[in-house]
Protein backbone atom coordinates (compact mmCIF):
# COMPACT_ATOMS: atom_id res chain seq x y z
CA UNK A 1 0.00 0.00 0.00
CA UNK A 2 1.33 3.35 -1.02
CA UNK A 3 -0.97 5.39 1.17
CA UNK A 4 -2.44 7.33 -1.78
CA UNK A 5 -6.18 7.94 -1.70
CA UNK A 6 -7.93 6.16 -4.57
CA UNK A 7 -9.95 8.39 -6.88
CA UNK A 8 -13.38 6.93 -7.73
CA UNK A 9 -13.36 7.26 -11.50
CA UNK A 10 -12.90 3.66 -12.52
CA UNK A 11 -16.53 2.80 -13.33
CA UNK A 12 -17.74 2.22 -16.85
CA UNK A 13 -21.17 3.17 -18.07
CA UNK A 14 -23.49 0.36 -19.12
CA UNK A 15 -25.53 0.89 -22.29
CA UNK A 16 -28.79 2.39 -21.10
CA UNK A 17 -27.23 4.15 -18.11
CA UNK A 18 -27.82 7.86 -18.17
CA UNK A 19 -24.65 9.90 -17.72
CA UNK A 20 -24.33 11.76 -14.44
CA UNK A 21 -25.05 15.18 -15.98
CA UNK A 22 -28.76 14.30 -16.04
CA UNK A 23 -29.42 12.89 -12.57
CA UNK A 24 -32.71 12.09 -10.94
CA UNK A 25 -36.30 12.05 -12.13
CA UNK A 26 -36.33 15.59 -13.57
CA UNK A 27 -33.12 15.10 -15.54
CA UNK A 28 -34.29 11.77 -16.89
CA UNK A 29 -37.68 13.13 -17.83
CA UNK A 30 -36.06 16.06 -19.62
CA UNK A 31 -33.81 13.66 -21.58
CA UNK A 32 -36.73 11.46 -22.70
CA UNK A 33 -38.97 14.44 -23.54
CA UNK A 34 -36.19 16.03 -25.62
CA UNK A 35 -35.67 12.71 -27.40
CA UNK A 36 -39.38 12.36 -28.05
CA UNK A 37 -39.60 15.93 -29.40
CA UNK A 38 -36.62 15.48 -31.75
CA UNK A 39 -37.81 12.05 -32.93
CA UNK A 40 -41.36 13.32 -33.55
CA UNK A 41 -40.07 16.31 -35.50
CA UNK A 42 -37.80 14.12 -37.67
CA UNK A 43 -40.56 11.54 -38.27
CA UNK A 44 -43.02 14.28 -39.23
CA UNK A 45 -40.40 15.78 -41.56
CA UNK A 46 -39.85 12.38 -43.21
CA UNK A 47 -43.54 11.76 -43.89
CA UNK A 48 -44.03 15.36 -45.00
CA UNK A 49 -41.10 15.30 -47.44
CA UNK A 50 -42.21 11.94 -48.87
CA UNK A 51 -45.66 13.30 -49.71
CA UNK A 52 -44.66 16.88 -50.61
CA UNK A 53 -44.66 17.76 -54.29
CA UNK A 54 -42.64 20.97 -54.29
CA UNK A 55 -39.25 19.33 -53.64
CA UNK A 56 -36.93 18.28 -56.46
CA UNK A 57 -38.05 14.63 -56.74
CA UNK A 58 -34.66 12.87 -57.23
CA UNK A 59 -33.40 14.49 -54.01
CA UNK A 60 -36.20 13.03 -51.85
CA UNK A 61 -34.78 9.51 -51.21
CA UNK A 62 -31.45 10.97 -50.09
CA UNK A 63 -33.23 13.49 -47.86
CA UNK A 64 -35.23 10.64 -46.31
CA UNK A 65 -32.07 8.62 -45.65
CA UNK A 66 -30.44 11.64 -43.99
CA UNK A 67 -33.51 12.21 -41.80
CA UNK A 68 -33.59 8.50 -40.84
CA UNK A 69 -29.91 8.49 -39.85
CA UNK A 70 -30.48 11.65 -37.81
CA UNK A 71 -33.43 10.02 -36.05
CA UNK A 72 -31.42 6.87 -35.30
CA UNK A 73 -28.78 9.16 -33.76
CA UNK A 74 -31.46 10.82 -31.61
CA UNK A 75 -32.72 7.41 -30.44
CA UNK A 76 -29.19 6.24 -29.62
CA UNK A 77 -28.31 9.35 -27.61
CA UNK A 78 -31.61 10.13 -25.86
CA UNK A 79 -33.18 6.66 -25.43
CA UNK A 80 -30.23 4.26 -25.36
CA UNK A 81 -27.91 6.86 -23.75
CA UNK A 82 -24.92 5.87 -25.85
CA UNK A 83 -23.03 9.16 -25.77
CA UNK A 84 -19.50 10.44 -26.19
CA UNK A 85 -18.82 10.47 -22.46
CA UNK A 86 -15.46 8.89 -21.61
CA UNK A 87 -16.98 5.93 -19.74
CA UNK A 88 -19.03 5.04 -22.80
CA UNK A 89 -16.03 4.23 -25.02
CA UNK A 90 -16.58 0.46 -25.02
CA UNK A 91 -20.24 0.83 -25.96
CA UNK A 92 -19.41 3.29 -28.75
CA UNK A 93 -16.66 1.02 -30.10
CA UNK A 94 -19.08 -1.94 -30.23
CA UNK A 95 -21.63 0.29 -31.98
CA UNK A 96 -19.02 1.47 -34.48
CA UNK A 97 -18.14 -2.13 -35.33
CA UNK A 98 -21.83 -2.97 -35.77
CA UNK A 99 -22.33 0.03 -38.07
CA UNK A 100 -19.28 -1.02 -40.11
CA UNK A 101 -20.68 -4.53 -40.68
CA UNK A 102 -24.17 -3.17 -41.47
CA UNK A 103 -22.72 -0.77 -44.05
CA UNK A 104 -20.57 -3.52 -45.61
CA UNK A 105 -23.52 -5.90 -45.90
CA UNK A 106 -26.01 -3.37 -47.31
CA UNK A 107 -23.81 -1.31 -49.62
CA UNK A 108 -21.75 -4.34 -50.64
CA UNK A 109 -24.90 -6.24 -51.67
CA UNK A 110 -26.34 -3.26 -53.54
CA UNK A 111 -23.04 -2.60 -55.31
CA UNK A 112 -22.49 -6.22 -56.38
CA UNK A 113 -26.08 -6.76 -57.47
CA UNK A 114 -26.17 -3.50 -59.43
CA UNK A 115 -23.04 -4.59 -61.32
CA UNK A 116 -24.48 -8.04 -61.97
CA UNK A 117 -27.70 -6.53 -63.32
CA UNK A 118 -25.64 -4.19 -65.46
CA UNK A 119 -23.51 -7.00 -66.91
CA UNK A 120 -26.34 -9.50 -67.29
CA UNK A 121 -27.48 -10.18 -70.82
CA UNK A 122 -31.23 -9.48 -71.25
CA UNK A 123 -33.29 -12.69 -71.14
CA UNK A 124 -34.54 -12.23 -74.70
CA UNK A 125 -31.00 -11.95 -76.09
CA UNK A 126 -29.96 -15.05 -74.13
CA UNK A 127 -32.87 -17.03 -75.57
CA UNK A 128 -31.98 -15.97 -79.11
CA UNK A 129 -28.43 -17.25 -78.56
CA UNK A 130 -29.65 -20.63 -77.36
CA UNK A 131 -31.76 -21.23 -80.47
CA UNK B 1 16.83 -16.68 -15.87
CA UNK B 2 17.50 -15.13 -19.26
CA UNK B 3 18.98 -11.73 -19.98
CA UNK B 4 16.27 -9.48 -18.57
CA UNK B 5 16.58 -8.85 -14.88
CA UNK B 6 13.48 -7.98 -12.91
CA UNK B 7 13.90 -6.09 -9.69
CA UNK B 8 11.83 -7.48 -6.86
CA UNK B 9 8.80 -5.31 -6.22
CA UNK B 10 9.30 -3.29 -9.41
CA UNK B 11 5.88 -2.98 -11.06
CA UNK B 12 5.78 0.00 -13.45
CA UNK B 13 2.32 -0.79 -14.84
CA UNK B 14 0.88 -1.58 -11.43
CA UNK B 15 -0.36 -4.97 -12.58
CA UNK B 16 0.15 -6.50 -9.17
CA UNK B 17 -1.46 -3.69 -7.20
CA UNK B 18 -4.68 -1.84 -7.28
CA UNK B 19 -4.17 1.29 -9.34
CA UNK B 20 -4.56 4.30 -7.01
CA UNK B 21 -6.17 6.49 -9.68
CA UNK B 22 -7.93 4.16 -12.11
CA UNK B 23 -9.44 1.65 -9.72
CA UNK B 24 -12.80 2.21 -8.07
CA UNK B 25 -12.50 2.59 -4.28
CA UNK B 26 -14.43 -0.59 -3.50
CA UNK B 27 -12.78 -2.69 -6.19
CA UNK B 28 -11.29 -6.01 -5.18
CA UNK B 29 -9.08 -6.86 -8.12
CA UNK B 30 -5.70 -5.63 -9.28
CA UNK B 31 -4.79 -3.03 -11.88
CA UNK B 32 -7.88 -1.07 -12.81
CA UNK B 33 -9.91 -2.85 -10.18
CA UNK B 34 -10.72 -6.28 -11.49
CA UNK B 35 -13.97 -7.45 -13.02
CA UNK B 36 -16.63 -4.84 -13.76
CA UNK B 37 -19.87 -4.88 -11.77
CA UNK B 38 -22.38 -7.45 -13.00
CA UNK B 39 -24.75 -4.72 -14.15
CA UNK B 40 -22.11 -3.43 -16.61
CA UNK B 41 -21.21 -6.92 -17.83
CA UNK B 42 -24.84 -7.91 -18.40
CA UNK B 43 -25.81 -4.70 -20.17
CA UNK B 44 -22.66 -4.73 -22.32
CA UNK B 45 -23.22 -8.35 -23.31
CA UNK B 46 -26.81 -7.55 -24.22
CA UNK B 47 -25.62 -4.55 -26.22
CA UNK B 48 -23.33 -6.88 -28.23
CA UNK B 49 -26.33 -9.18 -28.81
CA UNK B 50 -28.44 -6.24 -30.01
CA UNK B 51 -25.73 -5.18 -32.43
CA UNK B 52 -25.54 -8.72 -33.83
CA UNK B 53 -29.33 -8.66 -34.15
CA UNK B 54 -29.03 -5.40 -36.11
CA UNK B 55 -26.38 -7.04 -38.32
CA UNK B 56 -28.90 -9.85 -39.00
CA UNK B 57 -31.51 -7.23 -39.93
CA UNK B 58 -28.99 -5.61 -42.27
CA UNK B 59 -28.92 -8.84 -44.29
CA UNK B 60 -32.73 -8.68 -44.62
CA UNK B 61 -32.49 -5.00 -45.55
CA UNK B 62 -29.88 -5.81 -48.21
CA UNK B 63 -32.13 -8.59 -49.59
CA UNK B 64 -35.10 -6.24 -49.72
CA UNK B 65 -33.07 -3.46 -51.34
CA UNK B 66 -31.84 -5.85 -54.03
CA UNK B 67 -35.25 -7.46 -54.70
CA UNK B 68 -37.70 -4.58 -54.21
CA UNK B 69 -38.14 -4.09 -57.95
CA UNK B 70 -38.69 -7.78 -58.77
CA UNK B 71 -42.47 -7.80 -58.59
CA UNK B 72 -42.99 -10.57 -61.21
CA UNK B 73 -45.93 -8.68 -62.69
CA UNK B 74 -47.61 -8.50 -59.26
CA UNK B 75 -48.48 -5.46 -57.17
CA UNK B 76 -45.69 -2.93 -56.60
CA UNK B 77 -44.72 -1.16 -53.39
CA UNK B 78 -46.37 1.99 -54.66
CA UNK B 79 -49.71 0.22 -55.22
CA UNK B 80 -49.70 -1.65 -51.90
CA UNK B 81 -48.42 0.68 -49.21
CA UNK B 82 -50.70 2.96 -47.24
CA UNK B 83 -48.64 5.69 -45.60
CA UNK B 84 -51.40 6.60 -43.15
CA UNK B 85 -51.19 3.12 -41.65
CA UNK B 86 -47.38 3.34 -41.57
CA UNK B 87 -47.57 6.76 -39.91
CA UNK B 88 -49.93 5.42 -37.26
CA UNK B 89 -47.66 2.43 -36.60
CA UNK B 90 -44.69 4.81 -36.29
CA UNK B 91 -46.53 6.98 -33.75
CA UNK B 92 -47.51 3.89 -31.70
CA UNK B 93 -43.98 2.52 -31.61
CA UNK B 94 -42.33 5.87 -30.84
CA UNK B 95 -44.80 6.51 -28.02
CA UNK B 96 -44.18 2.98 -26.74
CA UNK B 97 -40.42 3.59 -26.72
CA UNK B 98 -40.97 6.85 -24.81
CA UNK B 99 -43.24 5.07 -22.29
CA UNK B 100 -40.51 2.46 -21.81
CA UNK B 101 -38.07 5.28 -21.00
CA UNK B 102 -40.54 6.64 -18.46
CA UNK B 103 -40.82 3.12 -17.00
CA UNK B 104 -37.04 3.03 -16.53
CA UNK B 105 -37.30 6.31 -14.57
CA UNK B 106 -40.04 4.73 -12.44
CA UNK B 107 -37.79 1.75 -11.75
CA UNK B 108 -35.03 4.16 -10.73
CA UNK B 109 -37.51 5.72 -8.28
CA UNK B 110 -38.48 2.24 -6.97
CA UNK B 111 -42.12 3.16 -7.48
CA UNK B 112 -44.19 0.01 -8.07
CA UNK B 113 -47.42 1.73 -9.18
CA UNK B 114 -45.65 4.15 -11.54
CA UNK B 115 -43.58 1.25 -12.98
CA UNK B 116 -46.60 -0.97 -13.63
CA UNK B 117 -48.61 1.83 -15.26
CA UNK B 118 -45.71 2.91 -17.50
CA UNK B 119 -45.03 -0.70 -18.53
CA UNK B 120 -48.72 -1.29 -19.21
CA UNK B 121 -48.82 1.78 -21.50
CA UNK B 122 -45.63 0.57 -23.21
CA UNK B 123 -47.23 -2.82 -23.80
CA UNK B 124 -50.59 -1.49 -25.02
CA UNK B 125 -48.91 0.83 -27.53
CA UNK B 126 -46.70 -2.05 -28.70
CA UNK B 127 -49.77 -4.25 -29.05
CA UNK B 128 -51.48 -1.50 -31.06
CA UNK B 129 -48.49 -1.42 -33.40
CA UNK B 130 -48.57 -5.21 -33.78
CA UNK B 131 -52.31 -5.27 -34.54
CA UNK B 132 -51.92 -2.54 -37.19
CA UNK B 133 -49.10 -4.53 -38.77
CA UNK B 134 -51.10 -7.78 -38.74
CA UNK B 135 -54.10 -5.98 -40.24
CA UNK B 136 -51.84 -4.69 -43.02
CA UNK B 137 -50.40 -8.18 -43.68
CA UNK B 138 -53.90 -9.69 -43.67
CA UNK B 139 -55.06 -7.02 -46.10
CA UNK B 140 -52.12 -7.68 -48.45
CA UNK B 141 -52.75 -11.43 -48.44
CA UNK B 142 -56.48 -10.89 -49.15
CA UNK B 143 -55.49 -8.75 -52.14
CA UNK B 144 -53.38 -11.59 -53.52
CA UNK B 145 -50.12 -9.99 -52.39
CA UNK B 146 -48.95 -12.72 -50.03
CA UNK B 147 -45.30 -13.63 -49.42
CA UNK B 148 -45.41 -16.17 -52.27
CA UNK B 149 -46.48 -13.67 -54.95
CA UNK B 150 -43.10 -12.19 -55.91
CA UNK B 151 -39.50 -11.81 -54.74
CA UNK B 152 -40.36 -8.28 -53.65
CA UNK B 153 -43.17 -9.52 -51.39
CA UNK B 154 -41.09 -12.39 -49.98
CA UNK B 155 -38.37 -9.93 -49.02
CA UNK B 156 -40.97 -7.50 -47.63
CA UNK B 157 -42.72 -10.08 -45.46
CA UNK B 158 -39.40 -11.47 -44.22
CA UNK B 159 -37.99 -8.08 -43.22
CA UNK B 160 -41.12 -6.48 -41.73
CA UNK B 161 -42.36 -9.80 -40.34
CA UNK B 162 -39.05 -10.39 -38.58
CA UNK B 163 -39.39 -7.00 -36.92
CA UNK B 164 -42.97 -7.87 -35.96
CA UNK B 165 -41.77 -11.16 -34.50
CA UNK B 166 -39.25 -9.25 -32.39
CA UNK B 167 -42.07 -6.98 -31.17
CA UNK B 168 -44.15 -10.05 -30.28
CA UNK B 169 -41.27 -11.54 -28.28
CA UNK B 170 -40.73 -8.13 -26.68
CA UNK B 171 -44.38 -7.99 -25.57
CA UNK B 172 -44.11 -11.43 -23.94
CA UNK B 173 -40.89 -10.30 -22.23
CA UNK B 174 -42.65 -7.10 -21.12
CA UNK B 175 -45.45 -9.15 -19.53
CA UNK B 176 -42.98 -11.28 -17.58
CA UNK B 177 -41.12 -8.12 -16.45
CA UNK B 178 -44.37 -6.65 -15.07
CA UNK B 179 -45.05 -9.92 -13.23
CA UNK B 180 -41.49 -10.07 -11.87
CA UNK B 181 -41.60 -6.48 -10.58
CA UNK B 182 -44.92 -7.28 -8.93
CA UNK B 183 -43.90 -10.62 -7.43
CA UNK B 184 -40.21 -10.08 -6.63
CA UNK B 185 -39.94 -6.31 -6.32
CA UNK B 186 -36.95 -4.21 -7.32
CA UNK B 187 -34.25 -6.84 -6.86
CA UNK B 188 -30.94 -6.21 -8.62
CA UNK B 189 -31.33 -9.13 -11.03
CA UNK B 190 -34.89 -8.11 -11.95
CA UNK B 191 -33.60 -4.60 -12.63
CA UNK B 192 -30.81 -6.00 -14.84
CA UNK B 193 -33.40 -7.93 -16.85
CA UNK B 194 -35.51 -4.81 -17.19
CA UNK B 195 -32.45 -2.87 -18.34
CA UNK B 196 -31.90 -5.44 -21.11
CA UNK B 197 -35.59 -5.25 -22.01
CA UNK B 198 -35.53 -1.47 -22.36
CA UNK B 199 -32.40 -1.67 -24.56
CA UNK B 200 -34.22 -4.26 -26.70
CA UNK B 201 -37.34 -2.14 -27.00
CA UNK B 202 -35.47 1.04 -27.96
CA UNK B 203 -33.35 -0.91 -30.49
CA UNK B 204 -36.55 -2.22 -32.15
CA UNK B 205 -37.71 1.36 -32.56
CA UNK B 206 -34.39 2.20 -34.27
CA UNK B 207 -34.93 -0.70 -36.70
CA UNK B 208 -38.47 0.54 -37.34
CA UNK B 209 -37.05 3.95 -38.33
CA UNK B 210 -35.01 2.19 -41.02
CA UNK B 211 -38.05 0.14 -42.11
CA UNK B 212 -40.51 3.02 -42.45
CA UNK B 213 -37.94 5.09 -44.33
CA UNK B 214 -36.37 2.51 -46.65
CA UNK B 215 -39.37 0.23 -47.19
CA UNK B 216 -42.49 2.38 -46.90
CA UNK B 217 -41.55 6.00 -47.69
CA UNK B 218 -38.95 5.31 -50.39
CA UNK B 219 -41.10 2.43 -51.72
CA UNK B 220 -44.05 4.78 -52.06
CA UNK B 221 -42.23 7.50 -53.99
CA UNK B 222 -40.15 5.40 -56.40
Amino acid sequence: MTGETPVPNGYDTAPGDRYEDTPGLAGGLRTYLLGLAFATALTAASFWIATANFIYAPAIPMALVVLAIAQMGIHIVFFLHITTSPDNTNNVMALAFGVLIVCLVIFGSLWIMAHMNHNMMPATALMRMQQ
Amino acid sequence: MSGATIRAGHDPYRIGHRHPELAAPDSTGHGEGGPAPQRIVVAYGFWIFLLSDIVMFSAFFATYAVLHGNTAGGPTAQQLFDLRNTGLETIFLLASSFACGIASLAVEQRNQMFTQVALLITGLLGLGFLLLELREFHNFILRGAGPGRSAFLTAFFTLVGCHGLHITCGLLWLGTMMAQFLAKGFRPYVERRFMCFSLFWHALDIIWVAIFTLVYLIGKIT
